[in-house]
């Protein structure tokens, strides 16, 4: 489970937020609403230790993030703004490298399914410069597929740029997550239907 | 898609994939690396050019054109080592990786310099011999070069990391990172020409040696650091 407590959060001058508190237990959804600048980004990157926060501390299973370290980030999926996309690499080469940093083994077979799943059948091998702006994005979140063993999620506006039918991929994988017993932080401006899947809100004020 | 169904790698896994990737991304962008190449050898062989034929000269300014030379071509792809990958986000997944970053950064290091440091490594006894180097200080020169070629990018790296997202790095960067090459640059040099002369170059190389050493300790964590600082 989840624990921030106090956080607060300053970029230059400005004080994005303070003394901003939630929890989320096993299996449930955080939706990080607000307005553009409202520092959701900023909120999610605390989460994953990208950004320090100015107070407070974000706590996994009951223990800081920052003492957890690598066996914070071992049980983590961040995907941000940037696709981590790779123009001169092809879209399997991409998706592949990709989890291998993460220091997980799987065969080409497998990351060609699911970039397969993700609707790139017959794309895996063209440069990634040749894929138009959804499909780069695909090919990030085709590690959400192999993302079982990392108990958290933390998307940035997974859903930008993706069609009616990877928004349902990426809604359906959440859900299996949710299902086992998974933690997912989301930020979207997109409407998303969430029914039957336990979904908390956060709003942060601009 | 069960957790049990994919095996962790373990650390060298993960470097080695590190290595295989920016090499790959070299190959696929051949310009950098023939430029730093084919700068290094228009740098050397524009001396003779300027300086005339006269191979007593040649001979004594040979070693410190070659080293400078190498020193001006590998800072040419310094300022994309990390600034593509920190542009595009795979950076940040870089040091989300549930391993130490240091070692991470260290095999982007190691692919900078199989792909800038080795070539010049190679290339280097020729262009000595167009300054009528004897064979002794040739091979004299080629491992000078393997000693302070890597030390070179593992200072590079530091000055790349600490200049990421800074408009201007590039020339930032050269002047952050031009001055901590001075040692290498008089060691390097300095074994040539002692060799050239038939003196002892145990010393010289020592010292390379031991500033290598110095460098692989300290360079991929202040990288990190470094890299970790710039993605706040």
């Amino acid at each position: 489970m989840l624990q921030a407590i106090n956080l607060e959060c300053m970029r230059g001058q400005r004080r994005l937020f303070r003394d901003l508190s939630f929890d989320v237990a096993d299996g449930e959804l955080l939706w990080v609403a607000g307005a553009n600048g409202s520092g959701k980004t900023s909120l999610l990157r605390i989460v994953c230790t990208l950004l320090r926060a100015e107070s407070g501390e974000v706590r996994w299973d009951g223990t800081d993030i920052r003492v957890l370290g690598e066996a914070f980030l071992a049980d983590l999926v961040y995907i941000g703004h940037a696709p981590a996309v790779k123009d001169d690499l092809t879209a399997l080469e991409n998706l592949g490298f990709s989890l291998a940093q993460h220091g997980l083994a799987t065969s080409a077979d497998e990351q060609a399914d699911a970039l397969g799943r993700f609707g790139l059948a017959g794309r895996e091998d063209l440069p990634a410069r040749s894929l138009s702006q959804g499909q780069r994005r695909r090919v990030g979140l085709a590690r959400l597929l192999f993302g079982a063993s990392r108990r958290l999620w933390i998307l940035d506006e997974p859903l930008a740029a993706l069609d009616a039918k990877a928004v349902d991929l990426v809604r359906e994988q959440i859900g299996i997550h949710l299902e086992r017993g998974g933690v997912v932080l989301l930020t979207s401006h997109q409407e998303i239907d969430f029914d039957g899947l336990r979904v908390r809100h956060l709003q942060l004020d601009a | 898609m069960t957790s049990a169904g994919h095996p962790r790698r373990g650390l060298a896994g993960v470097f080695a994939a590190v290595v295989r990737r920016d090499l790959l991304l070299a190959l696929r962008r051949r310009s950098d690396v023939l430029t730093t190449f084919f700068f290094f050898i228009v740098v050397v062989s524009l001396f003779p050019l300027g300086i005339g034929p006269e191979i007593d000269t040649l001979r004594a300014i040979a070693p410190g054109v070659v080293w400078v030379a190498a020193l001006l071509a590998s800072m040419l792809a310094l300022a994309r080592l990390f600034a593509d990958d920190y542009a595009d986000g795979t950076l940040e997944q870089l040091a989300l990786a549930p391993q130490p970053l240091l070692v991470l950064v260290l095999g982007k290091i190691v692919a900078h310099w199989l792909v800038t440091g080795v070539p010049l490594v190679l290339i280097a006894p020729l262009l000595g011999l167009q300054c009528d180097l004897p064979a002794a200080a040739l091979q004299v020169m080629m491992l000078s070069l393997l000693l302070g070629t890597p030390v070179l990018s593992m200072i590079g790296a530091v000055g790349a990391a600490l200049t990421l997202g800074v408009r201007g790095a590039g020339g930032l960067l050269a002047l952050l990172v031009l001055p901590l090459y001075i040692p290498v640059l008089i060691f390097g040099a300095g074994a040539v020409s002692a060799s050239a002369v038939g003196m002892d170059v145990g010393g010289h190389l020592s010292v390379l040696a031991a500033i290598f050493l110095i460098a692989l300790v300290f360079a991929p964590w202040a990288t990190a650091a470094a890299v970790r600082i710039a993605l706040e």
